[in-house]
């Protein structure tokens, strides 16, 4: 079984043993030194390793509503027949298809503060004060979730479309039958339906959030400054950039025990609503 | 969608007011009707105007990308600009090598993932179902938190800076194994009892019976990969030092760094990178929507 062999070596082997070099002193050269808890106590003390933590929170704490929301709306929308659905369902999940080297450059243009579409259009509608966007600490974390939630919402809004399949037609029209009208059948009917997939979802979402790092590297390299910095970016500049193998591996325990944590605890309290 | 297309009354391409349905439309489904339709139309703009403003870009004069106000369409459509990125560019070694290992990757991922796949949902082996487990449970486990073991053990062995790194990298995911066993788990397992009856072998139940019947399925797991592979841009920037094992992301990522101010180019080199996965979207359309809604994995 080639595919088993392949996972074992180079998905579960490096899982496990991360947690060994997690404890160890490991630059470019020479071998792992176990330190112990040393790593650790740098951690604590590390004050870009706690901006990378809240941006990630950050990060997680706007796209992963929004983006729910989006994608379940527009499932909503277009689940019901009518002319030209498969068009818009195209339309909408393209995006998360696209090489995102290239999505992350037009955004950028498009976002590029003085002859920017955006800001053109900002300034059209009447706004003074428009935001530098990617050029500016402040506005260059909600330019990245912009454009995380234009990505991802069409890909999560399949997985919704898929779970409004395995919902009973004919709750709806018993429901229809009862004088409900369309909102009422949305929440007495479609949500308590959809709830395994709004689980699934929200499970999905998160960590999805949390990990995120090829849109940050390369709309914004993490800045201006640290700004955008995220935790897989702060793993991937201590690894791959200074080659100070020990300590990104005790960050990516952090990103791997917060992935899990959460997803225990969503785990937990669903299991907990169901009953 | 499938519905959508059998659906007779819906004739596609008609223009014109409705056709008048059998079932009486009253003022309230005629205005939610219409605001669902300006409400999409809007989204769509939203969602579908970057890549329009990237393809018009890459034609014009870079002196005409950013202009306030806005034009939309260039002045003299420059379709040189796609002549003179394959001299600005490495283009063909980054578009070579990204086929090469799209290629590669999709077709080794298929074997191998359907293979084992089988083997979860067909072959009573003790452990089978916490084995199981333990592979969806890594797909919940991300890959940046264990892109430095992995990144060490394979340069350990000689693999960093090769191609077949990021082939071993890509082909072996849990998410295919996932994907197919979700659905060899639906084939009525009398299929293969009654094939086994009647002397067929373990493999022969395989490729005689299963590997026909699970032709979407495949079809939906090779058009994932082969998106996956080549719009990847950590693995190769991880691994591939060498500017000529470079892919068409890495490339066009450098390109961007080197000429900033050259924004038609730069659009130019995007639009290559986006094309053929349009291409393959286009034509796969339906197996993208049904890969992601029976695995509801990717990534």
């Amino acid at each position: 079984m080639p595919n088993f062999l392949g996972f074992v070596l180079l998905t579960l082997g490096p899982v496990l043993a991360l947690f060994y070099i997690a404890f160890t002193k490991w630059s470019a050269f020479g071998s792992p030194q176990f330190t112990g808890l040393e790593n650790f106590e740098r951690l604590i003390g590390d004050k870009i390793f706690w901006t990378s933590f809240g941006n990630t929170l950050y990060y997680s704490a706007i796209h992963i509503p929004v983006t729910f929301v989006v994608s379940l709306s527009l499932a909503l929308l277009l689940n019901e027949k009518m002319r030209g659905r498969a068009f818009f369902r195209s339309a909408a999940f393209f995006p998360y298809f696209t090489s995102i080297v290239a999505v992350a450059q037009v955004w950028n243009m498009l976002f590029s503060p003085e002859f920017g579409p955006v800001n053109q259009l900002l300034r059209f509608i009447g706004l003074e004060n428009t935001p530098d966007w990617v050029a500016s600490s402040t506005w260059a974390m909600p330019a990245v979730i912009i454009v995380g939630i234009w990505r991802d919402a069409g890909y999560f809004m399949l997985l919704f479309l898929a779970g409004l399949q395995s919902i009973n037609p004919e709750l709806h029209e018993a429901a229809k039958m009862d004088g409900a009208n369309w909102l009422e059948r949305i929440f007495n009917v479609t949500i308590p339906g959809l709830r395994p997939t709004m689980f699934f979802v929200t499970v999905m979402l998160t960590i999805n959030s949390f990990k995120v790092l090829d849109l940050i590297l390369v709309m914004t390299g993490g800045g201006p400054g640290n700004s955008t910095l995220v935790l897989s970016q702060y793993i991937y500049r201590m690894g791959f950039e200074r080659n100070d193998f020990g300590y990104a591996s005790t960050i990516s325990v952090v990103l791997f025990a917060l992935c899990m944590v959460v997803t225990i605890i969503q785990f937990a309290y669903n299991r907990r609503a169901e009953k | 969608m499938t519905q959508l297309a059998s659906r007779p009354a819906a004739a596609p391409g008609t223009s014109g007011p409705a056709p008048l349905r059998t079932a009486p439309m009253t003022p309230q489904t005629v205005l939610s009707r219409t605001v669902r339709y300006v409400l999409l139309s809007l989204i769509s703009v939203v969602v579908l105007t970057p890549f329009a403003w990237m393809a018009l870009s890459s034609l014009k004069r870079n002196n005409e990308v950013f202009t306030a106000p806005i034009t939309w369409f260039p002045d003299e459509w420059q379709w040189h600009n796609y002549i003179d990125i394959w001299t600005k560019a490495d283009m063909s070694t980054w578009l070579g090598n990204t086929i090469f290992l799209s290629v590669t990757v999709t077709a080794l991922q298929v074997l191998t993932g359907s293979f084992a796949a089988y083997g979860f949902s067909r072959i009573r082996f003790p452990g089978r179902d916490a084995l199981f487990l333990v592979y969806i449970g890594t797909i919940a486990v991300p890959w940046q938190a264990y892109m430095i073991p992995q990144f060490k053990l394979l340069s350990e062995v000689g693999l960093a800076d090769t191609r077949l790194s990021i082939i071993l990298l890509q082909a072996f995911s849990a998410f295919g194994v996932f994907l197919m066993k979700q659905f060899y788990d639906t084939v009525p397992e009398e299929l293969s009892e009654s094939a086994r009856i009647d002397g067929l072998t373990e493999f022969g139940i395989y490729r005689r019976i299963m590997l026909p019947l699970s032709v979407p399925s495949i079809s939906a797991l090779a058009i994932l990969t082969f998106t996956n592979t080549w719009n990847d841009y950590m693995g190769p920037l991880i691994y591939l030092r060498s500017p000529d094992l470079w892919t068409i992301q890495l490339g066009l990522k450098t390109f961007i760094g080197q000429y900033n101010a050259d924004y038609a180019a730069i659009m130019t080199g995007s639009v290559l990178s986006v094309l053929p996965i349009a291409v393959v979207f286009a034509l796969g359309q339906k197996y993208f929507v049904q890969g992601i809604a029976s695995s509801g994995l990717k990534g």
